[in-house]
């Protein structure tokens, strides 16, 4: 049982929560995930590490009401407890002083970033961010990305903030100006499948941390499989992050609808009950 | 050794075993005919998940347990990893003394109702029973009979916890609670250690709860065994994975004195041919741990599954068959059993093939998939599937499937299970740069001792054998118990 400690909402979909695991608060790195899971009834389900802070023994995760599941985990409130957290999984990512990082994070993807975008700038990169959401309101975690970013670009969809454009419009900008040693992109599969063939045109060295499905997430069942170079990987312990120009991202997409259906049909009874 | 045969013989010399042996001649023993085992209608079972052999009846156990010769040779014994005193316990069965067989199982073996129900008895301890080895009869059913003691205990409401010995206030840590993890800590539970028992997952079991299916293994039993485990002062640490929540040097600085790494072979193989990844394809491990972990054929529990109509399962295994048997009672019209040998090399139990057959299952042996097609949105809705023939035997003796050219054929299936064996968890290993590990992935261990090079880790199980039963599992445990017994009994002496 991992209690609440906090819980802010960004926007109306999207909810920062904190809470109790002092073992994975002092074990974790960035990339690491956890799995969760609320009740006996209840799904397993990955979710990247935003941040932690040892001391307290807590983590905090960013989660999007896409489904079920996550809409349960956004109704908890604090003092509440979430039945199953395990981890920290995945392997950590490889950080180091390579020059210029640029990162580009999407929607909740920008969480995972943070502490990646903070690896980077401690390890002695000069470090560009772009965030880039639809609109305004799903901006998230701009003012922590800026204290460890030399320069944070936001783009939005709709130019209700910063600028107007795609996350690729921004990336372009930057490796238009400057050399760029490496890139992370953290989004969703569209965002990273574009953000990837952006760096490609320009040969940048570039990761993606995939968030597929899973469900035991210690490399057990095999549903997180991905192909990377024309070989089956899995994300669980063979990533989450991989080099982005070998991932099959249509794939992982198609894999990723594998229960679209029944997940949506399950989320809209779940909201008429709750509207009931 | 000869400690074993003494005290074999000793047991045996007993008053009560020689006046049994007198009450009944050899001829009339040996004229009986093995029992059957009571099981659920074919045609219903394959529609629910009920246990399919309902266990024996008190007089067809004692009828079965007046089989047994008590040979004053039990070659029996040398069929089971963990070291049941066979002849004893089966003997307490005839006097009707079923606590007492209950007690005897337990002296070697934590989980006698688990192994009762899945152990190959048929490869083991009944192979080398005195009536298939030397009389060319049916043997003794010895999983019958311990699963009737164990049953009994449990459903006596008598159940006898395993004394332990006086607390040594020594830490040691196992690493995953499948049988060889239980088994073990057992073990160091008698001897006195404080155990505690690290699960990576939401529930202690192991394969005994994600793999193995209600119908032939039901979580109540496991649950009863792992109580007992507690009972006995085992400490259970859930959503844990040691090498990741807490390395080793943390647990040591924690106090930990030594590990038994049980992790499993947790990692499926794929065949690694085009269109694998479609969905609908599944590996066993994830089917079985949606449906029998997860509850995912439950419409209360979150977890979905893809129930199909035409299921293929590749393998011969028994996963491969308690796969089948699942996606049967699923609702699939046509499950099917995809094997590139004959029925003779399958590496499945006897007893779960005839079971899937009577519960209508198809087996298309001697058949290989080749490659996987799918719809629009990327669902498997078809798979290319090529003849096979048996040529000369290969490294493991079964002769050699080839392939037979220009017998390739479509068949129409919306599910696919692929269940072609797993390799070990990278996690353990991956964590400890020095430990020492084969080719494959396994750890190498001293057969005796279960000590791998870091002298303070032993492991067993899948993780060093790559993929083979509870039994062999809970044996390594055993023996790993003994091992990290003697290595820390000889640490705390040198100080």
């Amino acid at each position: 049982m991992n209690k609440i400690l906090e819980k802010e909402f960004f926007s109306k979909n999207v909810v920062q929560i904190v809470l109790e695991a002092p073992e994975i608060a002092k074990s974790r790195k960035p990339g690491h995930f956890v799995i969760i899971k609320m009740g006996k009834k209840g799904e397993r389900i990955p979710l990247t590490i935003a941040s932690a802070d040892a001391a307290k023994g807590t983590i905090t995760l960013v989660v999007q009401k896409v489904g079920v599941t996550s809409a349960k985990l956004a109704e908890l409130e604090v003092g509440d407890s979430i039945t199953d957290v395990v981890g920290p999984l995945g392997e950590a990512t490889h950080i180091e002083n390579v020059g210029t990082v640029l990162c580009a994070g999407g929607g909740v993807g920008v969480a995972p970033l943070l502490p990646i975008v903070e690896g980077f700038k401690k390890a002695g990169n000069r470090v560009v961010t772009i965030l880039a959401a639809r609109t305004k309101d799903l901006v998230i975690l701009e003012e922590q990305m800026r204290a460890f970013s030399d320069e944070v670009i936001v783009m939005t969809d709709d130019g209700s903030y910063g600028k107007k454009g795609l996350v690729t419009a921004g990336m372009e900008e930057v490796i238009d100006r400057e050399k760029v040693n490496l890139s992370v992109v953290i989004g969703p599969a569209v965002m990273m499948k574009f953000a990837a063939l952006t760096t490609k045109k320009y040969n940048i060295e570039t990761y993606a941390s995939l968030n597929t499905i899973m469900v035991d997430g210690t490399g057990m069942c095999g549903a997180c499989r991905v192909s990377v170079g024309g070989k089956t990987k899995f994300v669980c312990v063979d990533g989450p992050e991989f080099d982005a120009h070998k991932v099959d991202f249509d794939e992982m997409l198609s894999r990723l609808g594998a229960y679209k259906d029944q997940e949506l049909k399950d989320y809209e009874n779940f909201l008429k009950l709750q509207t009931a | 050794m000869e400690d074993i045969v003494a005290y074999l013989k000793a047991e045996r010399g007993q008053d009560w075993r020689a006046d049994l042996r007198k009450s009944m001649k050899a001829k009339e023993r040996t004229s009986k005919l093995r029992v059957k085992m009571p099981e659920e209608d074919p045609n219903t079972r394959n529609t629910n998940n009920v246990e399919v052999n309902t266990g024996l009846s008190v007089e067809q156990a004692v009828l079965e347990a007046q089989r047994c010769l008590d040979c004053p040779d039990p070659t029996c014994m040398q069929g089971c990893p963990v070291g049941i005193n066979i002849p004893k316990f089966i003997k307490k069965i005839e006097t009707e003394d079923f606590l007492g067989a209950a007690s005897v199982l337990k002296e070697t073996n934590g989980l006698p109702a688990v192994c009762g129900r899945v152990c190959p008895q048929e490869k083991q301890c009944e192979s080398t029973c005195f009536y298939t080895v030397k009389m060319k009869k049916i043997p003794v059913a010895i999983g019958y009979l311990e699963r009737f003691a164990a049953d009994f205990e449990r459903d006596s409401g008598q159940m006898a916890i395993p004394e332990t010995g006086d607390s040594n206030k020594i830490k040691v840590g196992i690493v995953g609670s499948g049988p060889a993890g239980l088994a073990a800590a057992g073990d160091l539970a008698k001897f006195g250690y404080d155990v505690t028992v690290f699960e990576a997952l939401h529930e202690i079991g192991g394969v005994l709860k994600y793999g193995i299916p209600e119908f032939r293994l039901p979580n109540d039993i496991v649950d009863v065994e792992i109580n007992n485990l507690k009972k006995m002062g085992v400490n259970f640490r859930i959503n844990f994975i040691v090498g990741k929540t807490a390395s080793f040097d943390d647990l040591k600085a924690d106090g930990y004195q030594a590990f038994f790494v049980g992790s499993g072979a947790g990692l499926p193989r794929f065949m690694n041919i085009p269109g694998e990844n479609y969905n609908g394809i599944f590996s066993s491990n994830e089917y079985l741990t949606r449906v029998n972990l997860m509850n995912a054929a439950d419409p209360e529990y979150d977890t979905p599954v893809i129930s199909g109509k035409n299921v293929a399962v590749i393998g011969g295994g028994n996963t491969a068959m308690d796969s089948v048997r699942t996606a049967k009672r699923l609702g699939a019209e046509r499950s099917m059993i995809i094997y590139r040998r004959s029925e003779a090399e399958m590496p499945a139990r006897v007893e779960e093939v005839i079971h899937a057959k009577e519960e209508g299952i198809e087996f298309m042996n001697l058949h290989n998939p080749l490659e996987y097609y799918a719809d629009e949105n990327g669902r498997v809705n078809s798979m290319k599937i090529q003849k096979m023939e048996l040529g000369e035997p290969d490294a493991s003796g079964r002769r050699r499937p080839v392939p037979i050219p220009g017998s390739e054929f479509i068949v129409d299936v919306d599910t696919v299970v692929v269940s072609v064996g797993v390799s070990p968890n990278p996690l353990i290993p991956a964590s400890m740069p020095d430990l020492e590990v084969t080719d494959w992935g396994t750890i190498v261990v001293d057969k005796d001792s279960m000590q791998s090079s870091i002298p303070e880790l032993f492991a067993g199980g899948d993780i060093v054998r790559g993929g083979a039963t509870v039994i062999l599992a809970m044996g390594d445990g055993r023996k790993a118990a003994a091992g990290m017994h003697a290595y820390i009994q000889e640490k705390v002496k040198a100080n």
